[in-house]
């Protein structure tokens, strides 16, 4: 089967794309599957040391694009994972580097081989951003439950279904059930409601996301991280398994609420 | 939030941040600003008073959205209905 290509965007920074990527990546991997996530945000790449591959870059997509070596030469493998693979950004370039037909030839050659290739956006939705859709052929919306990380969210979805790249799934990232249950924080069906789109995961808010990120090593090895199985729950449901989303302590009923609203129940 | 807020009936931060979003979004999705709204209210009524006679003051005009798509609802009371009734009597 060729591969699913699927783009994590935003629009507005430090939501957690990058942890997201890394996260998923590692938790499709640790399922058998093969995949390779792409760096696309050339000039600032940080793929690398979520998954502490920071050490072993030689090439990067730009000297493939360029023609400076093989596809293969800029795959790197991941140290635990053998089926997971990293093609980093180019550091000392800017985005225009890149065009969106290079991002297209490029995963064309990824497709037969792997089972998914993982593309994490820039912020913003810019050149960056387009090429890093272009090829995608679904692309996870990641927002926090804050007013202008859902704004630029709503734009990002909005693009993204003039571009007849939706409907986009939503990861809801950084939610704090105590904040929730006091009415200080939206809440995922408020978010839901704002943005309408499809739910595919709900991530709370979880220290283990920086202990892991520190040790470059993805909370989603971790067996005990609430944030860690949340990430392999949306690696699941990439897959097409049916999981109940995470019942975030006496949020029984609100979260029963959820499942319904997202159709899971 | 603090029994204090509770008390004077402050609103919970997060009611207020999705009301407030609920504006900001519809306005971001149609690009139609409140100046702008304000402006095509004064086209409709000029179009449809050269039509029949309508009360202006009870007119009402906004943006309603169901899932992504937007929906443009304007409630325009009719005068001339009520002058019509009063004269078959």
């Amino acid at each position: 089967m060729p591969a699913q290509v699927i783009t994590i965007a935003s629009g507005k920074g430090g939501v957690g794309k990058t942890t997201a990527v890394a996260n998923i990546a590692v938790a499709l991997a640790s399922d058998k599957s093969k995949v390779v996530c792409i760096d696309g945000d050339i000039g600032l790449r940080n793929l690398d040391v979520i998954l502490g591959l920071e050490n072993r870059i030689v090439y990067d997509i730009v000297d493939v694009i360029e023609g400076r070596c093989r596809l293969k030469q800029a795959m790197i493998r991941d140290k635990k994972l053998p089926n997971l693979y990293l093609i980093p950004a180019a550091q000392t370039r800017d985005k225009n580097a890149v065009s969106s037909s290079d991002m297209i030839r490029l995963i064309k050659d990824l497709r037969t081989d792997y089972d998914f290739v993982l593309i994490d956006s820039p912020a913003g939705i810019e050149r960056g951003f387009r090429n890093a859709i272009a090829a995608a052929d679904r692309v996870l919306v990641i927002t926090n439950p804050e007013v202008s990380a859902v704004r630029d969210a709503d734009r990002v979805i909005g693009i993204l279904e003039s571009e007849e790249k939706g409907p986009a799934s939503l990861i809801l990232n950084r939610l704090n059930p105590a904040l929730v249950k006091s009415k200080d924080m939206l809440s995922p069906e408020d978010v839901l409601d704002l943005l309408a789109i499809e739910l595919i995961g709900i991530v709370p808010e979880d220290e283990n996301v920086i202990i892991a990120s520190n040790r470059g090593a993805p909370v989603a090895y971790d067996a005990k991280s609430r944030a860690g199985q949340a990430f392999r729950n949306i690696a699941k449901r990439l897959k097409g398994e049916t999981v109940p989303f995470l019942d975030l302590d006496a949020q029984g009923s609100l979260w029963e609420r959820i499942q319904r609203l997202a159709g899971r129940k | 939030m603090s029994f204090f807020d509770r008390f004077f009936g402050k609103k919970n931060s997060a009611n207020s941040a999705k009301e407030r979003l609920q504006l900001v979004l519809i306005h971001d999705r149609t690009d139609l600003t409140p100046a702008e709204l304000d402006s095509l209210r004064d086209d409709l009524i000029a179009t449809i008073s050269r039509h029949v006679e309508i009360d202006v003051k009870a007119m009402q005009i906004g943006v309603e959205h169901d899932g992504r798509s937007q929906r443009l609802v304007a409630d325009i009371p009719l005068k001339a209905a009520r002058r019509k009734t009063r004269k078959t009597r």
